[in-house]
């Protein structure tokens, strides 16, 4: 369990290493926290001709305030970092809520936060939360950037929009509403270890306790995250009570989920289990919206 | 016994502060300059044919110094030795010996088999080099089903074999046909044990350094088994023990695994380095430690109860198949430890047990904590279970009815165990443990309040109360030299090497008792070969009870020797000389004092104290082996809860009761025993290794095998000693074994709480292993 041989790069800016993912083209990977891309090295799983290490670029790796009440969050900023930070503690909860679930402190201090959702790992939370939240991700190539949504980042199981001679460069998270509530749960054999299924919610409600807005995720039942739509459909204008939340995930676990069967559980029983999360995840979310 | 300043408290552990603070040496730290490194080239086919394996390209490849297929090591190659004898004692066993191979010829046998061997100036370049080597084969269909191996059409994992039958053996006590005809109840199950691994946090590693010049062979093996890595490389190479040092460094865990030898690291890198005159470097990764270093449990039960209306057991029948593996080197000491602990707890007037061993296309199987004992366990405490529940009677009560009480020990069960002697429950107080179990739970309670008030609450909430008993302290023997030096301290030196079961710390309490001297002045030294060399090996719960006694004996005679010479020094009589710390005199007169460092100065004939001809030194050496094993004993009891919707079970208490007999140290045997808790727990609930219909191994990594973590660990865990009056006269210092009693009941106590949190009729559980989803296909079974 030794990787085969691959060249380094250490830039230690981001023009730097923007220059260097140009000229690598095709052959050239980005390397971030490494949790999850030296494990598949090791493995020969993954075989990357060279790697450009972003851990020496200082620029990369900050949490600042945004205009309108939101974070933007530099792409090597580390989750340990993220989980422990007052702002984000304060405006989006539900980042420091999901960071316990991801494996353990050791690797929440070396795995990047833009790292874990570049990667896209179905089994990943960051890259759910990242499509839940509808996160943007600055996308950046020597001379060049563009926005991606998060909901459209994700295209296949460990496949995103971003180019090779591309890197996430940041990601701007944008500020909740009033009366916004959100609850991520999670079934998991081990205590960090990957969920057998996993659902998150945001949810908004309006002045007289109807639902505003509703946008739930769901993790592990599918090749990539899934964004519910029926939530929305069945939940907006109306109020969330514990029949129509018993309902939408009923219709979510029946309609939009594609679980699989593996060693450690099978298809139906993740099925059961992600109605359960569903109807505990908006239960709590709207309870929290109040 | 002894009685003393050390012994018996919860000294702490001396080696700890080095070992936390990162400032020992483990296998991988050692690096021996001119070193190259090795890499196993492993069978993905789990059964093939070689056809060729050509590796002309791969040694063209810069770095790579050598590559060895099995015909490069023409009258080399030979199947290893047999470990451990099968059971002749018992009369009409079959045992069919096939031996590990050091490296695959002409047929491969399992997922993970080796290959080929690359040496190269790094593991890197070596590993590289695989990808050019061709490897040619046709592939056979994978014997993986036990039961299905056994039969007469199967394919043969030995083609010379006229079955997949590795042994046969058959015990019997009483007549089994002859109870069940007075039975007023009879239950039939078959329960799987799965399969899991040792997973100790450090993998295998290996170094052979031949010293052309001195003509040594110097070895160091993070191995359970130091003594025969010695042996057998000396007659290998033909070369004289003197010639081959083994070293053991510490070592990141053992739990069993590491006890095997004769595997190709042990067999062919020693070859390879007289042939190179190079060292070599082989550090295990965890996915080879996976595939192919040996592992355990996998057994099926047809099992079959009868009782008396009242509960009473009549007779117990158990045929079981045991996976053994590709091989059978390590005999059949798994399947034996289960045949003897199957009744071990219990009065069973009639027993009848069969041993199916059979071969497979899958690693080998070797002793894990727990070694067959817990397998037993698991099938005898089950079977209980179901028995009860036929009866209309608790499961607590049929076992109140059954257990052994202590004035029926010592008895002799009739069974032929590990050690080739008939199994003598030595001592202790089965049914006690159990009561005691029963009290500190408050299983009363639980009963009438707090799980009639979860159910009604809508919580799902179970209890499980099992015993067991663990087989230790076998033979044959273990021994140790304690040598006072000029400089006042102690060293002990045994060849049993140690893995973290803080044998510095212990053997080094018994020490500095009997001669006075601070703990900290006490060195002990484990399996170093050049510095002991006599000894069998760390396994079956043994070290305390053996090396714990011979240290014990040894320091007897290395006190004797400083009473004498103290005694000629001072020119006073023996008895009216006192140990003081660290120093000898005469009894009220402290001006008097000699220093033990200046009295083993003494104790040299050159110093004119004691005559020429005398064994020199303040030095002795002593052996201890006892006529049979001790047996410790103990209950469990597990409070579950369960998530009522995603069936996630959670040990919210639990309690266990353990007879070791004398402890020497509290909180080393409680770390035992918790570490053994959490391997028993991650058997249960987390840990299985999965071979598909092909022989592929499905979880090689931790990302697919799952261990519980410390946070996974049951946040009330209550560990008792209770120690029965007879258990303290087992041997020298009254100690049994603890090693592995905290693997032994989690399982059977954590599958009767699940199930008696439901008390869903027809939901049974027949497997050592549940996940929720698991839990959740039962249920599904269970409503249909």
């Amino acid at each position: 369990m030794k990787p085969a041989k691959f060249d380094y790069y250490a830039p230690s800016s981001l023009d730097e290493a923007l220059d260097k993912l140009a000229e690598l083209g095709y052959d050239g990977k980005v390397l971030a926290g490494g949790q999850s891309l030296v494990a598949a090295m090791n493995f020969r799983m993954a075989r990357p001709t060279a790697l450009v290490d972003l851990n020496n670029v200082p620029e990369l790796s900050y949490i600042k305030p945004t205009e309108d009440g939101g974070l933007a969050i530099g792409t090597m900023t580390r989750v340990f970092t993220v989980e422990n930070n007052a702002e984000v503690a304060k405006r989006f909860p539900l980042l420091v809520e999901v960071a316990k679930y991801i494996a353990h402190p050791q690797i929440r201090r070396r795995g990047t936060f833009g790292g874990a959702i570049a990667h896209a790992d179905p089994a990943g939370q960051l890259p759910s939360i990242a499509v839940l939240m509808n996160m943007k991700a600055l996308i950046r190539r020597k001379g060049e950037e563009r926005w991606v949504d998060g909901q459209d980042l994700i295209i296949g199981p460990f496949m995103t929009v971003i180019e090779p001679d591309e890197m996430l460069a940041e990601l701007v998270l944008n500020a909740w509403p009033a009366r916004t509530g959100y609850k991520y749960v999670q079934v998991s054999r081990q205590s960090g270890g990957y969920a057998q299924s996993a659902v998150a919610s945001i949810v908004t409600l309006d002045e007289n306790d109807k639902c505003k807005d509703v946008r739930m995720v769901l993790m592990s039942v599918g090749e990539v995250p899934i964004l519910s739509q029926k939530a929305g459909e069945i939940l907006i204008g109306n109020t969330p009570t514990r029949e129509v939340i018993a309902e939408v995930a009923e219709v979510v676990t029946s309609e939009e989920i594609d679980p699989a069967t593996d060693l450690h559980a099978t298809a139906d029983y993740r099925r059961s289990i992600t109605r359960v999360l569903a109807v505990r995840s908006l239960t709590e979310a709207f309870e929290r919206a109040k | 016994m002894t009685t003393g300043k050390y012994f018996g408290k919860s000294v702490l552990r001396l080696e700890d502060k080095n070992m936390l603070t990162g400032n020992v040496k483990y296998m991988d730290d050692i690096e021996i300059p001119g070193q190259l490194h090795a890499a196993f080239l492993r069978s993905d086919y789990a059964h093939a044919r070689i056809l060729k394996i050509d590796v002309s390209e791969a040694l063209k490849r810069p770095g790579v110094v050598a590559i060895y297929t099995a015909e490069d090591f023409g009258d080399f190659w030979k199947p290893g030795p047999l470990l451990v004898p099968p059971p002749t004692a018992i009369d009409g066993s079959q045992f069919n010996a096939r031996t590990l191979v050091p490296i695959a010829k002409d047929k491969i046998r399992y997922s993970g088999e080796v290959l080929a061997v690359v040496i190269a100036e790094s593991r890197y370049i070596a590993e590289d080099a695989f990808d050019d080597i061709i490897i040619d084969v046709d592939p056979l269909p994978a014997v993986v089903d036990l039961e299905k191996a056994w039969e007469d059409t199967s394919v043969l994992v030995h083609d010379d074999l006229p079955s997949n039958m590795a042994a046969l053996v058959k015990q019997e006590v009483g007549s089994y046909e002859e109870a069940k005809k007075k039975a007023d109840v009879v239950v039939s199950r078959r329960m799987l044990i799965e399969h899991v691994a040792g997973a100790a946090m450090e993998n295998r590693g290996f170094i052979a350094s031949w010293d052309d010049q001195n003509q040594v062979m110097t070895i160091w093996a993070n191995t359970q088994s130091p003594l025969t890595i010695r042996g057998s490389v000396a007659r290998a190479l033909n070369l004289a023990e003197s010639q081959v040092h083994v070293i053991t460094p510490f070592i990141g865990g053992g739990f069993g695994p590491k006890v095997m030898t004769s595997l190709s690291d042990d067999v062919l890198l020693p070859w390879i380095s007289l042939k190179l005159k190079r060292p070599i470097k082989w550090m295990e990764d965890r996915r080879e430690n996976f595939l192919a270093t040996t592992s355990e449990r996998d057994q099926v039960h047809h099992c079959e109860i009868v009782l008396k209306k009242d509960g009473t057991i009549l007779g117990f029948k158990d045929v079981f198949y045991h996976n053994t593996g590709a091989y059978d080197s390590y005999g059949m000491t798994v399947p034996l430890n289960t045949q003897t602990h199957t009744i071990s707890n219990y009065r069973v007037p009639n027993f009848y047990s069969e041993i199916r061993m059979v071969f497979t296309n899958q690693m080998v199987v070797t002793p894990v904590r727990g070694a067959g004992r817990s397998e037993g366990v698991f099938a005898m405490e089950r079977m209980l279970d179901f028995a009860a529940k036929e009866l209309g009677i608790s499961p607590v009560e049929i076992r109140l009815k059954n257990l052994l009480k202590a004035e029926e020990l010592p008895l002799n069960t009739g069974v032929i165990g590990q050690d080739f002697v008939v199994n003598i429950l030595d001592s202790g107080d089965y049914l006690g443990n159990y009561q005691k179990c029963l009290a500190e739970i408050d299983y009363d309670k639980f009963r009438k309040e707090i799980q009639p008030k979860a159910r009604a609450e809508g919580k799902r909430m179970g209890i499980g109360m099992v015993a067991f008993t663990e087989g230790t302290a076998v033979g044959p023997y273990e021994g140790c030299k304690i040598t006072v030096s000029t400089s006042g301290k102690v060293t002990m030196a045994t060849g049993y090497s140690t893995q973290g079961q803080a044998h510095y710390t212990v053997f080094a309490q018994i020490i500095a008792d009997q001669l006075n001297v601070k703990i900290e002045d006490v060195r002990v030294v484990t399996g170093d070969t050049n510095l002991f060399a006599w000894g069998a090996g760390t396994f079956a719960s043994r070290g305390a009870a053996l090396v714990g006694a011979a240290a014990y004996l040894a320091a007897q005679k290395v006190r004797a020797k400083i009473f004498s010479t103290a005694s000629k020094k001072l020119e006073v009589p023996e008895e009216e000389i006192e140990l003081c710390e660290g120093s000898v005199c005469v009894k009220g007169q402290p001006e008097t004092s000699i220093p033990l460092g200046m009295l083993a100065s003494l104790a040299n004939p050159m110093r004119g104290v004691v005559e020429p001809g005398v064994e020199p030194g303040l030095e002795a050496t002593a052996y201890y082996g006892p006529p049979h094993g001790s047996t410790g004993s103990g209950a469990m009891g597990v409070i579950v809860s369960i998530d009522e919707e995603t069936n996630k079970p959670t040990i919210e208490r639990m309690v266990m009761v353990d007879d070791c007999g004398t402890v020497i140290n509290p909180l080393v045997v409680e770390g035992q025993l918790q570490g053994g808790i959490s391997m028993g727990i991650g058997n249960t609930l987390y840990e299985r290794l999965v071979y598909d219909e092909n022989g592929q191994l499905l979880t090689a990594s931790f990302m697919d095998y799952l261990m519980p973590l410390a946070t996974d660990m049951p946040e009330k865990l209550e560990i008792i000693h209770n120690h029965a009056e007879s258990s303290l006269k087992v041997n020298p210092l009254g100690i049994k074994g603890v090693g592995e009693a905290g693997a032994i009941p989690p399982g059977p106590a954590i599958v009767q709480a699940i199930e008696d949190a439901f008390g869903v009729a027809g939901f049974e559980i027949l497997e050592t292993n549940l996940s929720p989803s698991q839990i959740y296909e039962y249920l599904k079974k269970a409503a249909k």
